[in-house]
């Protein structure tokens, strides 16, 4: 029992951190109706700023810079992109994401450098035995992962509360439904753009951070992207806690395939498995986990 | 001026929906169809052909097959890199598990072969729409990314998943150097896009198009999305499963799973939008701007007579890429075709604008 | 604009469906509907509606928005799967059935909101609509060549007599997004008549139109039905229309039928004058 526990512990960890970088994706969706691609290159270039930041600076001042930056970015990408292509086609606005995914991925290694960095934040590293009484051996753990998940809960009830309770998560939400509606009844489209790129770039750099600090920076970071995909599919593209629980599930079903199923079936199933998971799911419930059902109508 | 059509007169329907209608286009096929045959061989060096020439044609038929997925049938797809790698393993196999096999007949059968794993991969496109659908497509991609790799049947025990190719042999001629590659690429790429247009234009092409449109009023008019769908699956993949395997045999000569990975289903994407979605013209467009602008961006700094370090010069190719990439879904979200056809109305219109 | 010229001589506008060329006569019931309700979750969308269609006659149904006019055509149409109530489709009881089966019956359809497929041409349009009736296989297509082609041209040759019955000869290479309202709507006709129906549903044919491209759609109604024979099911507001050229009408008010009858009928019926009015129940 004890090893299957760990095993499921594991899981969740690596869950709680596609979670997070899920959490940038169904932001600018939900608000703008763009399928972000470029969230994987928004994270490497915010961990490579701060990691390169914090070498020379305190920690807290790296933090504001990269967040300053990552917002430059935006409002950069409002202006010589998205306000280009309003009411475009979503496949249209989807590749222009792969525009900004290419660009970024240029520019992050070529301001920041192209080595693996460390970031430090001072979280404990050694792993850490609990519920000794309970289980033969007690359950080995890893007391970063906690800390980690903390501060993604944290970001998603105060995202939660934001989209709901305030006026600006209400025209974000009447923007992602329609453009031009919006834009009717007076809602500054652009502004909201700015805004919403800004905190999914802030989401992607306290993921950007957790990430680094457990695996270092390093260009691989983009593809943590990929990883996300099937989280952001299995718990519906406009669904916050969707983004939380698909995370959770995919990482858990991750590590229990990998554990379980790999070895019989020949190893390094991590690639597939996940988008094979949010596959069945599809096609059970195609709207995903706690997206919203649509009616056609004629 | 010389794009007109007025005096030419339609007697029959036969006439009017010919290949070409209107003169002036048939006789810029003919001749490009002679530069392509004679012209370019006289003057290409081996460079050329290699570098830019074969890669060209075989894009443009794998983009060919994606359009008629995405752009005629609306079904976005990202596994096109793992369809063409079924579509090359599947011939390697044939080829050395079958040596006596007509190269011809198994090229047909890796196309087969792909067409029915794609139309597996298609299933769930009756389900789901979109996004949602590429992402599902997502999946084909990585599961025979790992199943090349991994299962060691499929690539005869070779330890790194990397296989060699036997020499292409056709009518009992052994077609080696760049030149004959080209000639032959160049003739199965032209049958095939004479297939895609006469496919379009039949009734099949527009059960696509109308379930593209508006899928719910296409099946109350009585298509079923399921055969509109799933065709559309098969006769893509056919055609990405003959990319496949002619990218393996004839580009490459040796190859693994990693030369048919995910960017490879990006950039064909790109190669379908930046051409033009639901346009066989489109499809060769963006596959030679996809092939060519590398290359170009490689010689910038030469040009320049900028020094700079190879990660300093991949940086900024990676950064010019992807701005021209934006550029172009800005000035012309319906891709270069549409220039191209803009260009024809204005030219026929000529010097008369209204 | 095409200059392509077309030459077509085979005189007056024929098909196959042309049963009586100079007057119709109301035949049988071809489609009865017994005790139809249907609810999306709570809301219920028509309860426990019964009329029935005759052959060869114009059907309109009435009611204000809402009163669930197109929920009606979707049910015949086997969009929506009522849950209670029984069909009969030329005299035989429908099961459940996809919206293609139903098409391949000889039903078609127009929609209150334009759905032509935006893309393709007017003429790739017409063509959609007898895909029921194209045979040729995926290999033939292929090639284009021998049955495939004499098939696409036979069927070219059909849609032609549409296209010139609808007067809409100039556009027929034009896309369908770049037409004008009446034009589209015009065209949405053509498709559903280009595959031959025996019974057409019109959902508010006339809706947004001027008094002009009425007029010009009237007409069109008119003639399907009185030279094809084609039986019709018609939504529309337009109470001077309804009344001038449909043989029955039924009414409908929040998913309940509350009137049915000759149009002269209707009009003197005091549920049916209460609903329009607004009177207070």
């Amino acid at each position: 029992m004890g090893p299957f526990i760990e095993v499921v512990l594991g899981g969740l960890m690596a869950g709680v951190l596609y979670s997070l970088v899920a959490l940038g994706f169904v932001l600018i969706y939900k608000a703008s109706g763009v399928f972000n691609f470029a969230q994987g290159a928004m994270v490497l270039l915010a961990a490579l700023a701060f990691a390169r930041f914090s070498e020379v600076m305190p920690m807290p001042v790296a933090f504001m810079l990269s967040a300053l930056m990552m917002v430059g970015v935006a409002f950069l990408i409002e202006r010589l992109v998205l306000r280009h292509l309003v009411n475009q086609e979503g496949i249209i606005l989807f590749l222009a994401t792969f525009g900004i995914t290419y660009f970024l991925e240029g520019l992050g290694p070529q301001l920041f450098g192209d080595n693996i960095y460390r970031i430090d934040l001072g979280m404990p590293k050694e792993p850490k035995i609990i519920l000794e009484n309970m289980f033969d051996g007690g359950l080995l753990i890893n007391l970063e992962d906690f800390i980690a998940a903390g501060i993604a809960a944290a970001l998603v009830t105060f995202l939660a509360i934001f989209f709901q309770k305030t006026a600006t998560g209400r025209a974000l939400r009447a923007v992602a439904d329609d453009h031009q509606a919006a834009q009717s009844v007076g809602i500054p489209l652009n502004r909201i753009w700015v805004i919403v790129w800004s905190v999914s770039g802030f989401v992607a750099l306290v993921a950007g951070m957790i990430w680094g600090s457990k695996l270092g920076v390093q260009f691989s970071l983009v593809l943590i992207a990929l990883k996300a995909i099937p989280v952001v599919i299995l718990g519906g593209f406009t669904s916050v806690p969707g983004a939380i629980v698909g995370g959770l599930i995919i990482g858990v079903g991750e590590k229990i395939a990998e554990v379980y199923l790999g070895p019989i079936i020949g190893g390094g199933i991590e690639n597939w498995f996940a988008y094979v998971l949010a596959l069945a799911f599809l096609l059970i419930r195609p709207e995903g986990l706690f997206g919203e059902r649509h009616i056609d109508r004629v | 001026m010389f794009y007109r059509e007025n005096g030419q007169f339609k007697t029959s329907y036969e006439a009017d929906q010919a290949l070409f209608p209107i003169k002036q286009d048939r006789i810029f096929i003919v001749l490009l169809l002679l530069v392509a045959f004679v012209g370019i061989p006289l003057f290409a060096d081996e460079y050329i052909f290699r570098a830019i020439l074969i890669p060209f044609l075989i894009l443009s038929l794998a983009a060919l097959g994606l359009n008629l997925l995405v752009g005629y049938c609306g079904q976005i797809s990202l596994g096109t890199g793992g369809f063409m790698m079924v579509g090359a393993y599947a011939a390697y196999n044939l080829a050395v598990r079958l040596p006596d096999l007509n190269m011809l007949v198994v090229f047909v059968l890796a196309g087969l072969i792909t067409t029915v794993v794609g139309m597996i991969f298609g299933i769930p496109s009756l389900r789901i729409k979109g996004l949602y659908l590429a992402v599902a497509t997502l999946a084909a991609q990585f599961f025979l990314d790992w199943l090349f790799s991994r299962v060691k049947w499929f690539t005869n025990d070779s330890s790194s998943g990397s296989v060699s190719a036997p020499v292409l042999q056709v009518f009992g001629f052994r077609w080696e150097s760049p030149l004959e590659k080209y000639l032959f690429v160049l003739s199965v790429v032209v049958l095939f896009a004479l297939i895609a247009r006469n496919l379009v234009r039949s009734h099949i092409g527009r059960s696509w198009m109308a379930t593209r449109d508006m899928d719910v009023a296409a099946e109350i008019i009585g298509i079923r999305p399921v055969y509109a769908k799933l065709s559309a699956f098969a006769v893509s993949s056919f055609f990405v499963g003959i990319a496949g395997a002619l990218w393996g045999f004839v580009h490459l000569g040796s190859w693994e799973p990693l030369a048919f990975d995910v960017n490879r289903s990006f950039s064909l994407l790109f190669m379908v939008i930046i051409g033009g979605l639901g346009s066989i013209l489109g499809s060769f467009l963006g596959a030679a701007f996809i092939v060519i602008l590398p290359l170009l961006l490689n010689q910038i700094p030469l040009w320049l007579g900028l020094p700079m370090s190879t990660a300093t010069a991949a940086h900024f190719e990676a950064m010019i890429f992807g701005s021209l990439i934006i550029f172009f879904l800005i000035v012309e979200p319906h891709g270069l075709a549409r220039l191209w056809a803009v260009a024809k109305e204005k030219l026929r219109l000529w010097p008369f604008p209204h | 604009m095409s200059a392509a010229v077309l030459a077509n001589n085979s005189g007056d506008a024929v098909l196959e469906t042309d049963l009586n060329p100079t007057r119709r006569k109301i035949g049988e019931v071809i489609l009865a509907l017994e005790n139809i309700s249907l609810a999306f979750g709570g809301v219920q969308a028509l309860s426990d509606i019964s009329f029935d269609v005759r052959e060869h006659e114009i059907r309109a149904i009435i009611g204000p928005n809402g009163a669930g006019k197109s929920s009606m055509l979707n049910v015949i149409n086997g969009v929506y799967h009522p849950q209670q109530g029984t069909i009969f489709f030329k005299g035989e009881k429908r099961q459940q059935m996809n919206p293609h089966k139903v098409a391949s019956q000889g039903v078609a359809r127009t929609f209150q909101n334009i759905a032509l497929f935006k893309g393709m041409t007017v003429l790739d349009n017409l063509m959609t609509g007898r895909n029921l009736m194209m045979k040729t296989g995926i290999l033939q297509q292929a090639l284009y060549w021998g049955a495939a082609q004499r098939e696409e041209l036979a069927h070219r040759a059909k849609v032609e007599e549409i296209i010139e019955f609808l007067e809409i000869q100039a556009i027929r290479k034009t896309p369908v997004g770049r037409l004008p309202y009446g034009m589209q709507k015009r065209v949405e006709l053509g498709r559903a008549l280009a595959a031959e129906p025996t019974m057409l549903l019109l959902d508010e044919p006339m809706a947004g139109m001027n008094v002009e491209e009425k007029q010009d759609m009237c007409r069109f109604v008119l003639d399907v039905n009185a030279e094809f024979g084609m039986t019709i099911v018609l939504i529309e507001h337009d109470m001077g229309v309804v009344m001038d050229i449909s043989d029955r009408v039924v009414v409908l008010d929040y998913g309940k039928k509350i009137g049915d009858g000759e149009p002269d009928e209707v009009r003197n019926n005091q549920a049916v004058i209460d609903a329009y009015l607004g009177v207070q129940h």
